[in-house]
């Protein structure tokens, strides 16, 4: 590449990610070689969940959580229920179990989509947003959206409603959902099971950039199905490790730019969380038929490339599909009524402590309380997906722009937008203004 | 200027130009927003009688100011907020605050109770990186709200029904009722008579068609206090007839909509 005369400097400053869930701003400095300077910027305002949740009650933590995000509450709500139940030693009965894994099957399907349909092929295509997007692609879109709305029918059946769900708790639910409604949303997800299969045909003839890169990626595992709500967090790396053992090997920096505190492996570094991770570290978990759809459309493990992310999204909605088909089937052939513990039969007379990781949408979240003997949280730790992830977005773009030197600044800007959205990270501001100043040295 | 006047100086005139929408976020969880995302049946046709010219969690797309109908989410919290919620309002014809943290100050409003300095220190390790205000607080603290739609999160039928009564140039005509008669309307059996669970029914403002009551869990308030709410009332009842501690009510009241319940007045224990 040639140097000195046509070296250029570009700064790339994205004011408000657009498209991503939260606030978020880019910052880089390309110095004609390397990215000198990469930051992607958390200014969403700081809540302290994790200092509010002290002296509430370990009942209330489901509930509080889950208004840390409006896309995944689901995601919120297992992991506090698992975690207070690791604390309390509550075992929870098998079809709680499975009625559980079927509400984030449906909360896998609604942001997933929401993300293939509204924040992600917008950028494949060359739309500013889904609207523009339906009125050169009418049928594709409508695909997309009656595809999301299952996967909220799913979350209302069994939650309540698509946000911030009221029926579950430690334990169990407050109302196990009638049979006549699973059997309804059983039609529904059979009737829609060929549409979820189309809807990623599709998404894997969109174009994919060249790129690729070694991530340790971090998924649960577990023996005997696609891991959600239990397993031990693996890593193509040869981590292995239990809920306990999270903090021993996971630590958050606080950066100055960002109100998101950055997580790494202790003495490794970055990491990914999230379909990708979890596709490649569990494909052998994922029922047969999505095996050789995946393979019919050339994804096998592994696969590096976090633009192909929205393909994985596309497979884990069909995964998300047949097992709540499967499992929703299971529990409609059951006649018994669970056993839902109740949570004042299980305080304890010591302190106790109690963690728990399950996998949201956008990768593994991680949850820590200690419980009082009255019940109250005395401390609480969180991780989201999103933090695991930004210190890869940063290295993907410093090492992404350099390829793009001969770009010009709109497809070098979109390419930094689009690669940000690869991790869908939570909604609400992804990609949004960038803008690029570039000089001649 | 009322609501209707509002509403006819908000038309633009000329019939070609559709009004334009926008959609601010200051702290929350995007749920409420993700509302009008999660109406798959109707968005497409809201943007046949919108321009959705501001809506960052769905659209790289900006369009510039003034905006005929803005639809505000979360609470203001931060110093760079409270200059941010004045643009808003100063580019908005009509403003709409959407859900408990834009109309209340959100779960993020505990805050106001403690200290905030106590708050930083527990989540992050160098304070001096964080710039937040001491109190967490409803936008209608702070300009001009031509309308509330409660809730945490908001009803979407709620959202559409705003939306589409604003089109039409007429009120919305949202039930003021209490989530209790909600629950008598719909035959719900009590759940404070029948299974003496604390619930925040008789108190808090109706939306959600009693959706907990129907799934055997009292109401925790979402949508906050209904207007000209006896809260002492039910307090009151609560303590002597189920025993709750002043710990145990300050909880039941202290969560998404803290600062709108009256503060009770509690007896001794």
């Amino acid at each position: 590449m040639p140097k000195n005369n046509s070296k250029r400097t570009r700064t790339i400053k994205v004011d408000y990610l657009a498209r991503v869930e939260g606030e978020g701003a880019l910052y880089l400095h390309y110095d004609g070689e390397k990215v000198s300077n990469v930051q992607l910027k958390i200014f969403e305002p700081p809540r302290f969940f994790e200092a509010l949740l002290r002296g509430r009650h370990c009942s209330e933590a489901a509930d509080i959580t889950a208004r840390i995000c409006g896309i995944c509450p689901v995601a919120y709500q297992m992991s506090a229920v698992h975690a207070v139940e690791a604390a309390l030693a509550i075992d929870i009965d098998p079809t709680v179990r499975t009625l559980r894994r079927v509400l984030y099957c449906g909360e896998w399907i609604e942001s997933h989509l929401l993300h293939i349909y509204m924040l992600h092929a917008p950028d494949f295509l060359g739309f500013h947003d889904v609207v523009a997007m339906a009125k050169q692609f009418p049928d594709i879109v409508a695909r997309g959206l009656r595809l999301k709305k299952i996967g909220n029918d799913i979350v209302n059946t069994i939650g309540g409603r698509e946000i911030h769900p009221i029926n579950v708790r430690v334990g169990g639910f407050y109302k196990i959902p009638d049979k006549i409604k699973l059997k309804a949303l059983l039609e529904t997800l059979s009737a829609a099971l060929d549409a979820a299969i189309e809807s990623v045909c599709w998404s894997a003839t969109l174009e994919f950039p060249d790129y690729e890169r070694p991530y340790e990626m971090l998924a649960l595992g577990h023996g005997d199905e696609y891991a959600m709500n239990e397993g031990r967090l693996r890593s193509n790396f040869g981590l292995d490790i239990a809920a306990d053992q999270f903090e021993d090997t996971i630590e958050e920096e606080h950066i100055e730019y960002s109100s998101a505190l950055h997580a790494r492996i202790k003495g490794r570094g970055a990491y990914i969380v999230g379909p990708i991770a979890r596709f490649n570290m569990n494909y052998t978990m994922l029922p047969k038929s999505v095996q050789m759809l995946a393979e019919n459309l050339g994804m096998q493990p592994t696969e590096s490339n976090p633009f192909k992310s929205i393909i994985i999204r596309g497979l884990e909605v069909v995964f998300a599909f047949e097992e709540a088909i499967r499992l929703l089937k299971q529990v409609l052939a059951s006649d018994q009524l669970p056993r839902m513990p109740n949570l004042d039969d299980f305080l304890p007379s010591t302190p106790v402590l109690g963690c728990a990781m399950t996998e949201a949408p956008r990768g593994t979240l991680y949850h820590r309380y200690e419980i009082d003997t009255q019940g109250l949280i005395t401390s609480a730790n969180i991780v989201p997906p999103t933090a695991q992830n930004q210190k890869s977005i940063e290295q993907d773009l410093a090492d992404l722009v350099p390829q793009l030197d001969q770009a010009d600044d709109q497809l070098l800007q979109h390419r930094c937008e689009q690669a940000i959205r690869n991790y869908d990270p939570c909604i609400s501001c992804s990609a949004h203004f960038l803008k690029i100043h570039k000089r001649s040295l | 200027m009322d609501w209707q006047s509002r509403i006819v100086t908000a038309i633009p005139t000329a019939m070609d130009t559709k009004p334009k929408l926008a959609v601010w976020k200051f702290a929350s969880c995007d749920g409420c927003q993700l509302s009008l995302l999660d109406c798959e049946d109707e968005l497409l046709a809201v943007a046949q009688q919108l321009d959705i010219a501001h809506f960052s969690e769905a659209s790289s797309q900006v369009s510039e100011g003034p905006f005929d109908l803005s639809l505000v989410e979360g609470s203001v919290s931060t110093p760079d907020d409270l200059e941010r919620i004045q643009k808003v309002r100063q580019q908005s014809r009509f403003l709409v605050s959407i859900g408990a943290c834009a109309s209340a100050g959100g779960i993020q409003a505990l805050r106001n109770y403690a200290d905030i300095s106590d708050y930083i220190s527990v989540v992050y390790a160098s304070p001096s990186y964080i710039s937040t205000l001491k109190t967490s607080t409803p936008i209608s603290q702070h300009v001009k709200v031509d309308f509330e739609l409660r809730g945490c999160p908001i009803d979407k039928h709620q959202l559409l029904h705003v939306i589409q009564t604003y089109l039409q140039g007429r009120r919305p005509q949202i039930s003021s009722d209490s989530v209790c008669v909600d629950c008598k309307r719909n035959q719900i059996p009590c759940l404070m008579v029948s299974q003496q669970q604390a619930c925040l029914g008789p108190i808090t403002h109706a939306g959600c068609d009693a959706l907990c009551p129907r799934f055997n869990r009292a109401c925790f308030g979402c949508f906050g206090p209904k207007n000209n709410c006896n809260t002492r009332s039910l307090t009151a009842w609560l303590q002597s007839e189920q025993a709750l501690s002043k710990p145990e009510l300050t909880r039941l009241l202290h969560t998404f909509n803290s600062d709108s319940f009256v503060e009770p007045e509690y007896a001794e224990e």
